[in-house]
């Protein structure tokens, strides 16, 4: 059957470039479950900003000949205020609007934002620079990988890690989950609620950032349109695993991740339906447990 | 005496909290039934497993003899059960004339194409429904409104306005959420009377939620008295204004005080 | 007063039928290509505003029964031989290559294939709410989109279909526009209509009056989508070529500026919006073009267009939340009270 030609290195092969894809998908996915939680609306944007991110990195290194690092920092820096921006522009005047409106709203600036990129990067596709560091090939026994593909999981690890401090030890985590269970309870106790939104916006943006940095070594052709998949994946990623939960969204990233992976490896002759894949899973979550693996219910007050 | 309604046993429970324990209810035809006890005791739960919003944990729901438990809130309603909500749930951007109109859907036999073509047959019932609606409005005194978005009338009128529409059901229970709610002293004395009218008027058996004491007082045939969940008394409004139970459940008395 | 409306009505129709006379015969095709584009658009966007603005379901699944419409109505309509000439890398399946029928009922066939594409995946999807429905019938549009690239001998892959016959003219549009309106109308106006409108208002409390939610979500969610397979139908025959790339989430969002700035819940809104939305896409294509002044070339920028209507529909729903109508309709007696504020007679002023 399909197996007689998977040897074990093979399989390898892939299963860490399952992984690396799903820890990129997971780091795009608590953007948007973190600004769930926090205002019950998906930000349709996210894609777009994690796109812009790796133009940002591009310009960094390949126009102004930057030193990686200084590049990525500066993207970071971009990225994160450009998601303060959209969170200013397109959801705060909107906040006591009705959801349908906001949602409206977000895929406005989801749109403007790619239209954005096409004006202002032109619609052909880039190629993103290689930084030898990261995209060199190492072969482990006879498995050859790029180093990204095992830093990539190690990396997410650090930023998970550096994120739940923030989120659970922190005083600014500590209104973000204020935030996130009642708004007006949260205002009354002293918590700036627009600030914690707005940092709120920011993190997811930074997150954005650094997995459009490791995903353009990954995959190093950039274009406008590039953020639309990574983005409705890395949304159904994070309902997968029960939105308004980061760790359910890590797990969602993972699971979306190699499941792609592992789906076009074992069963090619369903290459061309890979990215109806994700799209599937999602209904299927939808179906059998709305509230993703680690989602709690939430029921209307009659 | 015929019964109406029965609960045998029904508990709500979410997660780990239970809003309702063990509850059986039993209301005959024609009667009015007070459901009453301290903020948070479970009483809209209740109404919330009687009509079907929730699907109670435990026990099992009949309704003029058939076993309604778990099903659908608009099947329940069809078996001839309506009810208001205890903070207003109008159509709020739709005329007064058409919040009453739509509780008169379900009864529309004529199928989505005839209703679409307004053919014959649904011009019939639609004709039929409109002087029901005009009725209804002119009984309840909100023909005047007819025309006003639901949201634009006063408070008052629309708590009126959620009975029309759940008259306008064709009810045989209807269950009222706090009717009072809001009202001066006035207000709930006319309200009194006033639901004891439509009761007779329309051949209805009433179960409400209420606070007010004259409310409840004035027109009950029977009192439930719930609280933490519990149903702590049951009896008429004598026996309910006299038992102990009931006096520490509203006073805050507890036994280790 | 009912007579004066009825005569000032049939003067509008008449005008309008005079209006298509002369369109037919002396506009260019680039002018009637867009005027068939607004009638197209107004088709699409009531069958959006069905179910996002009078039942307030945000679907955002119409791109995928559209692309279902405009591939039914064009592999039914391709004559045997254009079809065994576009499918030249894999040949048409068999009951497919000599199908042939007439544009009206490959019309009717489009969009009773669309509803039931609808009735599939509303089953499961309409039990969802809010963002959880849009997300999940966006992801059943790109399912639809993906199956289509990949189902060669059917839909003849991501090379699409080409030499579809230009059927849509002026009278199709128009026709299907008008027909589109007064079952829109009299849908509305109908007790399912205002059943429809009252799971918008309060879910809970229409459940509650008897309205079975999943029954008239569905009704509404299935008539939707076949007046979008329609349209579809007629989009194809228009534009004579697509693919499966034309069906992404972009067209969704062109009706859904559509629906927006007309005003979600407004037939009127819908019907003005898509003609402003159309003509004003096609008006700002010199954004996007390299301008000639002679003396002068202004450089067009590819993409301004977008970024432009973006930005509109964002400062409509920021400042407009309603959008040009609201949920209001036009009424001859609407439009003569406004007037007459406007330009009181002279009688009625002067004491």
């Amino acid at each position: 059957m399909f197996f007689q030609d998977m040897t074990f290195e093979l399989f390898m092969q892939h299963l860490t470039n399952g992984i690396s894809l799903g820890s990129l998908y997971a780091l795009i996915a608590i953007g948007y479950t973190m600004v769930y939680g926090i205002l019950r609306l998906i930000n349709f944007a996210h894609g777009e900003i994690f796109m812009m991110s790796l133009y940002f990195a591009f310009y960094g290194v390949a126009m102004f000949a930057m030193p990686w690092y200084v590049a990525f920092i500066v993207t970071i820096i971009l990225t994160c205020l450009m998601g303060m921006l959209v969170e200013r522009a397109a959801y705060k005047t909107l906040r006591d609007s009705p959801r349908i409106t906001v949602m409206v709203s977000a895929i406005g600036a989801s749109f403007f934002l790619q239209n954005l990129a096409v004006v202002l990067f032109g619609g052909r596709p880039k190629a993103f620079p290689t930084v030898g560091l990261f995209t060199d090939v190492l072969k482990i026994g006879t498995v050859s990988l790029q180093r990204l593909t095992l830093m990539i999981p190690i990396a997410t690890m650090v930023f998970l890690w550096g994120l739940l401090y923030l989120v659970n030890k922190t005083k600014t985590g500590m209104a973000m989950r204020a935030v996130s269970k009642d708004h007006e309870t949260a205002r009354l106790m002293g918590v700036d609620v627009n600030r914690t939104i707005t940092i709120t916006f920011a993190v997811g943006s930074i997150l954005a950032a650094l997995g459009g940095i490791m995903w353009g070594m990954k995959f190093p052709q950039i274009q406008p349109t590039m953020g639309v998949m990574p983005g409705l994946k890395a949304f159904i990623a994070a309902v997968l695993g029960g939105i308004g939960n980061i760790h359910g969204a890590v797990i969602g990233g993972f699971l979306l991740g190699i499941g792609e992976i592992l789906l076009v490896a074992f069963l090619p002759e369903l290459t061309g339906y890979r990215d109806a894949f994700a799209f599937i899973m999602l209904i299927a979550i939808l179906l059998l447990k709305p509230t993703g693996i680690m989602g709690e219910k939430i029921s209307e007050k009659v | 005496m015929t019964l109406l309604l029965k609960t045998d046993g029904i508990t709500m429970k979410f997660g780990g909290l239970t809003a309702v324990k063990d509850l059986n209810l039993e209301i005959n035809q024609g009667e009015i039934v007070a459901l009453i006890g301290p903020n948070g005791a479970g009483k809209t739960t209740a109404f919330n497993m009687i009509t079907g919003v929730y699907k109670p944990t435990e026990g099992k729901i009949h309704f003029s003899k058939k076993d309604i438990t778990g099903l659908k809130p608009h099947l329940i309603t069809k078996h001839g059960m309506a009810r208001t909500f205890q903070n207003i749930r109008l159509f709020k951007e739709l005329s007064v004339m058409d919040n009453v109109l739509i509780a008169n859907h379900l009864h529309l036999k004529a199928s989505y194409l005839e209703s679409i073509l307004h053919l014959p047959r649904y011009r019939q019932q639609k004709n039929a429904s409109v002087k029901k609606s005009e009725f209804l409005l002119e009984r309840l005194g909100l023909s005047q409104f007819k025309d006003e978005k639901a949201s634009s009338l006063p408070y008052g009128l629309q708590r009126r306005l959620e009975i029309a529409r759940a008259l306008a059901t064709d009810p045989k229970l209807l269950l009222l959420d706090e009717p009072a709610a809001g009202m001066n002293p006035k207000e709930t004395d006319d309200l009194t009377h006033f639901i004891k009218e439509i009761r007779d008027e329309f051949q209805l058996t009433i179960l409400l939620i209420e606070h007010h004491m004259s409310v409840v007082m004035g027109i009950s045939d029977r009192i439930y008295v719930l609280d933490h969940g519990i149903t702590i008394a049951v009896g008429n409004p004598q026996s309910i204004q006299n038992d102990q139970k009931v006096i520490e459940a509203y006073l805050g008395v507890s036994e280790d005080a | 007063m009912k007579r004066r409306n009825l005569a000032l009505s049939i003067i509008a129709i008449a005008l309008l039928l005079l209006f298509l006379i002369f369109a037919d015969s002396s506009l260019d095709s680039y002018q009637k290509r867009i005027l068939n584009l607004c009638a197209i658009y107004v088709i699409l966007g009531l069958s959006m505003n069905l179910i996002n603005g009078f039942t307030g379901l945000f679907s955002l699944g119409h791109a995928g029964f559209m692309a279902v419409g405009a591939y039914t109505t064009a592999l039914l309509t391709m004559s045997p031989a254009i079809k065994e000439q576009t499918f030249y890398l894999e040949p048409i399946v068999a009951p497919l290559a000599n199908l042939n029928m007439p544009f009206l009922p490959a019309l009717l066939m489009a969009g009773i294939l669309s509803a039931f594409v609808a009735f599939i995946i509303g089953a499961p999807v309409l039990r969802l709410k809010g963002d959880y429905l849009a997300i999940a019938t966006l992801g059943f549009s790109e399912i639809i989109r993906i199956i289509f690239t990949n189902t060669q001998s059917i839909t003849n892959g991501s090379l699409g279909l080409k030499s579809i016959p230009p059927h849509t003219n002026l009278w199709w549009s128009f026709g299907g526009a008008a027909l589109t309106v007064i079952f829109m109308v009299f849908l509305i106006k109908s007790s399912y209509g205002k059943a429809f409108k009252a799971i918008r208002e309060d879910e809970i409390a229409a459940e509650s009056m008897g309205i079975g939610l999943f029954k008239h979500k569905m009704l509404s969610f299935v008539t939707g989508a076949f007046i979008a397979g329609v349209g579809g139908g007629l989009l194809g025959s228009l534009l004579g070529a697509i693919n499966p790339n034309m069906f992404r989430f972009v067209l969704t969002f062109n009706v859904l500026l559509v629906i927006v700035l007309g005003g979600m819940g407004s037939i009127t809104g819908t019907v003005i919006s898509a003609f402003v939305v159309t003509s004003g896409l096609e008006y700002l294509r010199f954004l996007d073009e390299t301008i000639d002044l002679g003396f002068i070339e202004i450089p067009g920028v590819a993409g301004l267009r977008m970024v432009v209507f973006a930005l509109l529909l964002m400062m409509v729903v920021v400042f407009f939340r309603n959008g040009l109508m609201g949920t209001n309709e036009f009424s001859w007696d609407k439009l003569i009270s406004f007037l007459k504020r406007k330009f009181p007679f002279k009688k009625e002023v002067g004491h």
